[in-house]
């Protein structure tokens, strides 16, 4: 293996420009100053409550949007405007929507089949359609049934559809974005496993992001935190998941729905006063003292950058926890 | 479960749909009953039919829904044999519901206030000085900071966990005997799920009320139902309490469940999906619905329904694998 990561993220800051009313702009925030790394055929989970940025961090790393600023290296090599279509092949995306994000119109072998158009990934047309036909098997779908249209197809089916599409230009490393979410929860197994099969067997790298924290947790080998833009706290899945520092990680953790009465009965949820500020107004200093219980006046000053607590742990917070 | 009594029974409910495709059984004879100041859980995937079960007992269905069987006795009496009239105020009065989405309940142009002030007016004879005093109070009780100022927002200037609290203090405003939630929590994101949670935990200790929780998330019904009912296909595959449930599951199907979620620190451990896709409630099979997914199926499971049988005092099952063993075990004893 090379010694630097496939995916090596720097500053990454991400800010829209909203109207607050006819006149004002404001400046929106949605990712503030990101770093991560993602190894070959490592998954790395982001976790964090709708709106804090994951969506639009696994986006920009893909530059579907212009990033505000910060770098991202692709096996050591810096993606820029001009070469960011030679690395489009390696980095892929599934969406969480199965029923949105494929066009109903389409068969299976057309949704499959056009990456491998866009990219001229074949020769004859007895290539391509031997070529879907050995995608559509490596998830789990039935070949015969390539000619069926998106909306013939259920929820898993269809997210499985997405991934195949996802995997026809042989990616290195794919951004999935709640792939599971929509899902029920004895298909989501199904598909949390095809995911696990297809790392094992191809070594591809995943920027796993959701919002259910069992789910991440049983995916990924890391876990990185965010809140508001930011990311709090990041480090190893067994790490984050038994002893969080961050005073929002622990109760984002005590707060996961366990499907095992007693650990329910046992544990203590740790409950946080009111909402997530607006990204439009975000108070100084950290990002989550207004909900923090240990917050003094030196965090409401600088905001916290991620300090290393050993092992690839690293928190941002004055007060770390345990 | 001693020294409770019965708030609701139900009997052998049937509901359908009458479709131009035909006939959607979506509820297949399901029975339970509800005890006074009991949390009960209602769980089971998409289209299993938990909806439709409140909406049943509620008789909100709509067009082409239609209960074609059974009884839903509310202290005895059945309410299925209730005027529209009665029905009304039944609704109003001694049972009240609440939705995901919480704009179902919510008007959109007229003020928390202005809605708030009318659901209790309908139900309580109190002066306008009470009513806005009971207002302020319902806020208060479901945790709504500023109350004041909220009876004069908008439902779309609160945030979702917000909007939330004052659908259930909407809900709560005639003090119903029960409540019944439909998926409260599963827009929310965790924390925010969290405080609603302990919220209505705390709701029904203060105020003694029953809920019906309905979920598809098995993490939230563990986390705070007394006894749970598990759906497939529009029946009851068992009921029991939570432990009974989780610790000694007696039906295929739930079993399954539990082996395909994810467990809190299980990260190493292959999950265990259920193969194949939910049955076609047009074409419901004479056996036992979960049949063409399960991997111990025996020959009458395709043929016949399961019988209901009683586990123990807290756990009731119906699948023939579950039958089996309760005769086998029998069987055994009087050999011994
Ligand atoms: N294209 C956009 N224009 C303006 N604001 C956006 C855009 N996309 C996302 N945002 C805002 O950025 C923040 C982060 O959004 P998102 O990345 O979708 O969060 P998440 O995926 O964690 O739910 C939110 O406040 C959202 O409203
Ligand atoms: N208006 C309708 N017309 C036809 N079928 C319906 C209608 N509403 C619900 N159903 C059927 O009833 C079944 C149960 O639905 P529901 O109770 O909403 O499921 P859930 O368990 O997800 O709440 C579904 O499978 C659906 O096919
Ligand atoms: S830096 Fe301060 S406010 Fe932020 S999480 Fe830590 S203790 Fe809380
Ligand atoms: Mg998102
Ligand atoms: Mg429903």
């Amino acid at each position: 293996m090379s010694n630097h990561p496939l995916i090596d993220v720097r500053n990454l800051k991400q800010y829209f420009t909203v109207k607050a009313d006819m006149i004002t702009k404001l400046q929106l925030k949605a990712v503030d100053d990101v770093s991560f790394t993602i190894n070959q055929g490592e998954t790395l989970g982001l976790v964090g409550e709708s709106g804090c940025g994951k969506t639009t961090v696994g986006r920009a790393l893909l530059r579907l949007y212009k990033p505000t600023a910060g770098e991202v290296y692709f096996d050591g090599n810096l993606i820029t405007d001009d070469n960011i279509d030679h690395y489009r092949k390696d980095m892929q995306v599934v969406f969480q929507d199965p029923y949105s994000s494929l066009n109903p119109r389409m068969t299976m072998a057309d949704i499959v089949g056009e990456p491998l158009d866009i990219h001229g990934l074949y020769k004859t047309k007895a290539e391509r359609k031997e070529k879907i036909a050995e995608l559509v098997q490596l998830v789990g779908l039935n070949s015969d049934h390539a000619r069926r249209y998106a909306h013939e197809f259920s929820g898993g089916q269809r997210q499985r559809i997405g991934i195949a599409r996802a995997l026809a230009v042989n990616p290195r490393f794919i951004v999935c974005d709640e792939p599971v979410s929509a899902l029920d929860v004895s298909i989501q197994a199904q598909i949390i496993n095809t995911f696990e099969e297809l790392q094992e067997k191809l070594g591809i790298a995943y920027l796993f992001i959701a919002h259910d924290l069992l789910v991440v947790q049983h995916m990924s080998s890391r876990i990185a935190v965010m809140y508001l833009g930011k990311i709090v706290e990041v480090g190893p899945a067994d790490e984050i998941i038994f002893h969080p520092v961050h005073p929002y990680t622990q109760s984002l953790i005590s707060a996961i729905p366990l499907p095992d009465p007693k650990a329910a009965r046992e544990r203590r949820r740790i409950i946080l006063q009111g909402d997530v500020p607006s990204p439009l107004n975000m108070p100084a200093g950290c990002p989550f003292r207004s909900r923090c219980r240990y917050a003094t006046e030196e965090c409401a000053q600088v905001c916290p950058s991620l300090e290393d607590m050993g092992a690839g742990h690293q928190v941002a917070c004055y007060h770390p926890q345990g | 479960m001693s020294e409770t009594t019965t708030l609701l029974q139900v009997n052998d409910l049937h509901t359908s749909f009458f479709t131009n495709s035909g006939e959607v059984k979506a509820i297949n004879g399901i029975s339970f009953s509800l005890d006074r100041g009991k949390i009960l859980g209602i769980v089971g995937e998409s289209g299993s039919g938990k909806s439709v079960t409140a909406y049943s007992l509620l008789r909100i269905l709509t067009d082409p829904g239609r209960v074609t069987a059974g009884q839903v006795l509310f202290n005895g009496e059945d309410i299925l044999t209730y005027s529209t009239q009665k029905m009304h105020s039944f609704r109003g009065s001694r049972i009240s519901m609440i939705f995901q989405d919480p704009m179902t309940s919510l008007n959109p142009v007229y003020t928390i206030g202005n809605q708030l002030r009318e659901a209790i007016r309908i139900h309580t004879d109190r002066t306008r000085e009470q009513v806005h005093a009971r207002a302020l109070e319902m806020l208060t009780l479901v945790g709504v900071n500023e109350p004041e100022k909220r009876l004069k927002q908008y439902p779309h200037e609160l945030s979702g966990g917000m909007r939330q609290r004052v659908m259930i203090a909407m809900a709560l405003a005639c003090e119903p005997d029960i409540l019944i939630a439909d998926e409260p929590t599963t827009a929310l994101d965790v924390t925010i799920q969290a405080q609603i949670l302990e919220l209505m935990q705390e709701l029904q200790h203060k105020l003694g009320m029953a809920i019906i929780m309905i979920t598809h998330d098995l993490g939230v019904i563990a986390d705070i139902c007394d006894e749970i009912i598990v759906m497939y296909a529009g029946r009851v595959c068992e009921r029991g309490t939570a432990d009974e449930i989780f610790y000694n599951p007696c039906h295929e199907y739930t079993k399954g469940l539990i082996r395909s979620i994810p467990t809190f620190g299980s990260t190493h451990e292959k999950l265990t999906p259920i193969a194949g896709n939910p049955v076609d409630l047009l074409k419901l099979p004479s056996g036992c619905a979960f049949a063409s997914r399960c991997d111990r199926a025996m020959k009458i499971c395709l043929s016949d329904p399961p019988e209901e049988i009683r586990v123990n005092e807290n756990h009731i099952a119906a699948c023939w694998v579950n039958v089996k063993n309760v005769y086998d075990e029998a069987k055994e004893g009087q050999d011994q």
